[in-house]
């Protein structure tokens, strides 16, 4: 199995302060993952990390089975939109596509002239007179048309309204099928990349607190009902997430690899919004279990 | 890249190339003139038949290559990195397929040559058009209107080749400056200041020991003598076109003196010749330190040899920072 | 061809959904046998969803007998459904028209009837797929 991240308690620190921590992933190739946590949470430090425009200050990272930054090759396998899509405000499109020809060697100059065609950009407008969306396609077009292994987005539409938000991810998933490159996206609204990711990470305050597919993360989380009772006493193998507690009822998120058949409770599945709530609202781990909550295949 | 780094800079080297060309038709029109004066008469006449507009493109020339290396470190030196970081664009040209060390190397090169370039041509121009004059104020010790011999500090810094070196140091100084300080207006302003200190501290502390200074001890007499200032005379220069480091009176025995206390009196009442007659007869001399005009070439090759260096280490230093760091 | 449609808050998984409205359109006759279902490429630019949750529903179709893939051409009917139409179950259709007047007679009102069918539809669905 190829991975297209490998990091292992990867660390970052910033002026007296760790920014991430002791981060430990291991995400296949062909996924497109979404990277959801708080604002400050560390998501653009860590895909800073990954695309090689910071370098660690603890523990070790390799990107489709490269170092970060580590040269020209590395730089060809790793395409990076970061966030508010920077474009030169008075180079026109057609000169941000010859930007991405001299610039790449295996820039795919017909892949990008038909994008700019299809979204109806103009070649001669210069990119500070284009609409946010358009800026977005735009970088998202030269992010494609170096024919990347994978490509790492930062926030990609967190300022793009509902009809370009829609129309640049179709574009995204379009690509995707026509390429098979791996996606890497962040973002801090979970529904916007429910849709679209099928492997999860989640990071709150510089940790990762969970990992993996998002099949698996929802066939193996439930949400369970019933009489208040005392949530220690349930069996091995259920991992409780979150409790919570009314006069007579109990509410449980676990997490357990096989079905819970216990008739006492009423079992329900959680969204993926609320799965990532709860973990993000689930106090930090202390002593041996640190490491992040990652599920297996 | 070399593509990209001429479409970035396009505009700024425009305005260069203009004012440049500007520079180059004012002077040409009076190029003729001076070499017709030239032909005819020489030495002190010469620069007394100077007219006020060739004292003024003199000044002017002067001062355009002084300005040129100034604004290349202002104007393309500190914003080459600092503009990329205010607006973000970093993060659009350091993940395309070039090493942000090959990034820095051609921009830092390419504009770096351009900015070599536009100062050698400035100083090509303005030394070759104020030829004359110069050979005329290099063959006499006496001081006509505003023109100086090329050893003298100012003027030197505006003839032959030492403009390439200042524009190379003022250009990687700018992007260095950036570096650190992140933001364009700060960079530019610092950057000036930065230049500017150290083009006034090099010909007060390191030009004139670049090599140890002529000594010679000439007597004090009613042509050499310049003025008082203070308790300590001035002579002119011993030698044409010399530039002056230090002088001091000695007595007899060769000791460092201040004038003697009846020299102040004398000048007031008698002729200033028997006062000056009175001081030789008494042994006083003047020691002067002085680089020779001889010197102009050597130390102009020391001096762009050291600026050189000196831009090679800001740009490594600048290689470094961005190999190392930023997101 | 059909067009795709997803339900961002009905609670059921995507490909189901994809899976869901297939059938329906097979049913309704709209989708014949050698027709071709629109390619994943299509559906994912349009619905901005995962290539996977289509790629799952074709599967899903393709297990159940009622398309087929064709490498390098894209996806086509099998199968026929129109033909099972309700007259086909005319059995079925007279005994709900019997337990639907016997829901009447209890004294229940149109909702709490549609409700009842609903939740029970739902759980009996629902532990089939578990």
């Amino acid at each position: 199995m190829t991975y297209v991240l490998r990091a292992h308690r990867l660390g970052k620190r910033y002026r007296q302060r760790w920014v991430l921590s002791d981060c430990t992933l291991d995400i296949p190739a062909g996924h497109i993952v979404g990277l959801v946590g708080p604002n400050g949470a560390g998501k653009t430090t860590l895909l800073s990390l990954v695309s090689g425009m910071l370098s660690p200050t603890a523990g070790t990272i390799e990107v489709c089975g490269g170092r970060p930054g580590s040269g020209a090759a590395q730089l060809a396998k790793v395409g990076f939109v970061a966030q508010d899509t920077p474009t030169y405000a008075r180079l026109t499109v057609a000169e941000h596509l010859r930007l991405g020809a001299k610039l790449n060697p295996r820039w795919d100059d017909a892949l990008a002239r038909d994008r700019i065609r299809r979204l109806g950009l103009d070649p001669a407008q210069r990119a500070e007179k284009l609409s946010g969306g358009q800026r977005a396609q735009l970088a998202l077009t030269l992010g494609i048309a170096k024919r990347p292994e994978l490509l790492v987005l930062d926030e990609p539409v967190a300022a793009l309204d509902p009809l370009a938000r829609r129309e640049f991810l179709g574009d995204l998933m379009e690509s995707v099928v026509e390429h098979g490159l791996s996606v890497l996206l962040s973002s801090h609204v979970v529904s916007d990349v429910e849709r679209v990711c099928d492997y999860l990470v989640a990071l709150v305050a510089s940790r990762v607190r969970l990992a993996g597919e998002v099949d698996t993360l929802l066939a193996t989380h439930h949400r369970l009902t019933g009489a208040r009772r005392d949530p220690s006493r349930l069996p091995a193998g259920q991992e409780v997430i979150t409790v919570s507690h009314t006069e007579r009822q109990t509410t449980l998120l676990v997490r357990a690899d096989t079905p819970v058949h216990d008739p006492t409770w009423t079992v329900s599945q959680p969204g993926l919004e609320d799965l990532v709530l709860a973990y993000l609202t689930r106090p930090a781990m202390s002593g041996t279990d640190r490491s992040a909550l990652e599920v297996a295949r | 890249m070399i593509w990209l780094t001429w479409r970035q800079s396009r505009g700024p080297v425009a305005v260069v190339a203009a004012a440049l060309a500007v520079l180059a038709a004012v002077l040409a029109i009076t190029v003729a003139g001076l070499s017709q004066l030239a032909n005819t008469t020489s030495g002190t006449a010469f620069l007394n038949g100077l007219t006020s507009l060739d004292s003024t493109l003199y000044t002017v020339g002067a001062a355009a290559v002084l300005a040129v290396p100034g604004l290349v470190g202002v104007f393309w030196g500190a914003p080459l990195i600092t503009r990329e970081l205010e607006a973000g664009t970093h993060r659009l040209v350091w993940n395309q397929g070039v090493t942000r060390t090959r990034w820095l190397a051609t921009k830092l090169g390419c504009t770096g040559l351009l900015a070599m370039a536009a100062a050698g041509l400035t100083s090509l121009l303005v030394t070759w058009w104020a030829g004359p004059i110069d050979t005329a104020v290099d063959g006499t010790t006496a001081t006509v209107g505003f023109y100086f011999p090329q050893m003298f500090p100012v003027l030197f810094d505006t003839r032959g080749i030492v403009p390439v070196g200042y524009a190379a140091f003022a250009f990687t100084l700018g992007v260095t400056i950036g570096v650190f300080v992140r933001n364009t207006l700060p960079a530019m302003a610092a950057t000036l200041g930065a230049y500017l200190a150290v083009q006034v501290a090099v010909p007060l502390w390191l030009r004139p020991n670049l090599m140890a200074p002529v000594t010679t001890t000439t007597p004090i007499t009613m042509q050499n003598m310049l003025n008082i200032t203070g308790n300590s005379l001035n002579v002119a220069s011993p030698a044409p076109g010399a530039w002056i480091i230090a002088q001091h009176t000695v007595d007899t025995a060769g000791n460092q003196v201040g004038m003697p206390s009846w020299f102040d009196g004398c000048l007031g009442t008698s002729n200033v010749g028997a006062c000056v007659g009175r001081l030789t007869s008494l042994g006083y001399r003047q020691v002067v330190d002085y680089q020779p005009a001889s010197r102009f070439w050597t130390f102009q090759w020391y001096e762009l040899t050291i600026y050189l260096a000196l831009a090679l280490v800001l740009g490594g230093f600048c290689a470094w920072w961005v190999r190392r760091r930023v997101s | 061809m059909i067009e795709f449609h997803l339900d961002a808050r009905s609670g059921v998984a995507p490909y189901l959904q994809l899976v869901h409205q297939v059938r329906q359109a097979m049913r309704l006759g709209l989708l014949r046998a050698g027709d071709q279902l629109p390619t994943v490429k299509d559906v994912v630019a349009g619905l901005a969803i995962n290539p996977n949750t289509v790629l799952k529903a074709y599967r899903e179709l393709e297990h159940d007998g009622l398309v087929a893939g064709r490498p390098g051409v894209g996806t086509f009917v099998t199968r026929t459904l129109a033909d099972s139409t309700v007259a086909a179950h005319e059995p079925l259709r007279r005994e709900l028209r019997r337990w639907l007047a016997k829901a009447r007679r209890a004294g229940l009102a149109d909702d709490s009837i549609e409700a009842l069918f609903i939740t029970t539809f739902r759980t009996t669905m629902g532990e089939d797929i578990a």
